[in-house]
């Protein structure tokens, strides 16, 4: 591996990448090279071999094609959300850390996402989140706010688990998917904490969300048959229904998730 | 990285420090499994034998290698908080109290579904010695937890990419999800209302961190006291 010319195609892919790298000063880049600023700049260099071996979208089979810009309608969706909610004053000021870190990550997300699929990748559509006057305060009342939150992000982790087999055939992305997956899934613990639900789902409980949109985004989540067993009978006595079912969380399919988003899209 | 999101103490920044090295560690020395071991995954006709200090158990290759190692995982997860719960630490709140339980339910819920789904392929029931942690002390056992969260998300994050079967996928994907919250919560307990549930030592450029099998396997072995060979394990993607 020529590292001189992966760095230079770093810096041009990504003008900020040695920027990213503040704790080792470009002269000491090279011979630092440890393990350490592998492991930290890993994201980036993965974001930049997706180009090289995709083709900056040219090359991607359409299936991938189709999860990708799914997965960019949602991150979209969820980097809009909090961007507006960042500018304004009704988040309390000991939550505010918590939805800049996740505003930070989801336009990181959009970023990733529009890169790999270059020319392929969808425009930002409209939203409002409203959900057509079922949120009339989603910006001004924190309950609100934070409901909505928790939706978005429970839907995120499921909307990405339904798709991951779908993206076998491109094994890189396939990784990538599900480091971001990971996280939007610490997002949704935070958020479904702070309002002083479980972190993790139980059963299918609306878990504080008005009843039609809990049932529609909390769906299966009570089931208890894993690979065609059922644990709820191995478990008997040992283990809560609740926490078998708290136990994994569900996929859902593009169909649920888009029948969630609807409202959503203006 | 993102500075102005690091708000949690100085302490984290320690801890992130010496996470990444011991990562660092990990890799370098990984392949340290080298006892002379050439037979295959060592169990009973019934799967369910106690392993015995001191054997060596090598784990087959492909997706039942994949699978039999997050199973090491789980059982290492899974008691661990069975001690937690045997040991509450002085001053353990109800909320905690509950959390861990949670914790507890589904980590046995997991150990259950792969000590059933491998049947006879699966390795036995391990042996281990959680002795270099004080399960009286608070921030011991916060530690631990969130140390073996993270190593758990990171791994079934890295190690995904291995399964074959879109079945096995599947499932693993249910879980590692759980396994982030986990890590998430645990963090929250540690420091409150910060950012470090999702903070810049887990979640680079918005990606959650992945380890392979070979950093992931050194870090358990400290707890088990069978040998786990992880060298017929995928290295490579199909």
């Amino acid at each position: 591996m020529n590292l001189q010319n992966l760095f230079n195609e770093l810096e041009q892919v990504d003008g900020d990448f040695i920027g990213r790298m503040e704790h080792v000063s470009r002269r000491g880049l090279f011979s630092a090279l440890t393990k350490k600023t592998v492991a930290v700049a890993a994201p980036t260099i993965l974001a930049s071999a997706l180009n090289n071996a995709y083709g900056q979208g040219m090359m991607l089979p359409d299936n991938v094609v189709d999860v990708l810009n799914f997965a960019l309608t949602l991150e979209y969706l969820e980097y809009r959300f909090y961007d507006i909610g960042n500018n304004l004053t009704m988040i309390p000021s000991q939550y505010k850390p918590a939805f800049e870190l996740i505003r930070q990550h989801e336009e990181l997300h959009v970023k990733l996402l529009k890169k790999v699929l270059g020319s392929k990748a969808i425009a930002e559509p409209k939203f409002d989140f409203t959900a057509k006057g079922m949120f009339p305060d989603v910006f001004s009342n924190f309950q609100t706010f934070a409901a909505v939150s928790q939706a978005f992000e429970d839907t995120g982790v499921r909307a990405y688990k339904g798709q991951a087999p779908n993206l076998m055939n491109a094994k890189p992305i396939l990784e990538t998917a599900l480091q971001i997956h990971s996280t939007e899934a610490t997002h949704a613990a935070r958020i479904r904490f702070l309002r002083g639900q479980k972190g993790w789902i139980p059963l299918a409980s609306p878990s504080g969300l008005p009843p039609a949109v809990g049932a529609m985004v909390y769906k299966g989540e009570d089931n208890v048959t894993q690979k065609n067993i059922n644990l709820a009978g191995i478990l008997n006595g040992l283990v809560p229904l609740e926490g078998i079912t708290e136990a994994y969380d569900e996929p859902l399919t593009k169909e649920e998730v888009l029948e969630i988003v609807k409202p959503f899209l203006a | 990285m993102h500075n102005s999101t690091q708000t949690a103490p100085e302490t984290a920044s320690v801890q992130r420090r010496s996470f990444l090295r011991t990562v660092g560690a990990a890799a370098v020395t990984g392949g340290i499994l080298t006892a002379c071991s050439t037979a295959d995954l060592q169990v009973s006709p019934s799967g369910a034998r106690a392993a015995a200090p001191g054997d060596i158990i090598t784990l087959p290759g492909g997706d039942l290698g994949i699978l039999n190692y997050a199973f090491v995982l789980e059982q290492l997860e899974a008691r661990f908080y069975e001690m937690v719960l045997a040991n509450p630490y002085s001053g353990i709140t109800a909320m905690e109290m509950q959390i861990f339980q949670d914790l507890r339910n589904h980590e046995v819920t997991h150990r259950a579904f792969y000590r059933t789904a491998l049947g006879g392929a699966g390795i036995p029931d391990l042996t281990f010695d959680f002795s270099s942690i004080n399960f009286r002390q608070r921030t011991d056992v916060l530690e631990a937890s969130r140390m073996f969260a993270e190593v758990g998300t990171a791994a079934y994050t890295g190690g995904g990419k291995y399964l074959t079967d879109p079945e096995n996928l599947k499932v693993a994907g249910k879980i590692v999800s759980l396994e982030a919250r986990h890590v998430a919560i645990i963090r929250e307990m540690e420091y409150m209302n910060q950012t470090a549930f999702s903070g810049d030592n887990i979640v680079m450029d918005g990606l959650f961190i992945k380890m392979e099998p070979s950093e992931v396997l050194p870090k358990a072995q400290k707890y088990i006291l069978e040998k786990i060979d992880g060298r017929n394990l995928p290295t490579a993607v199909a």
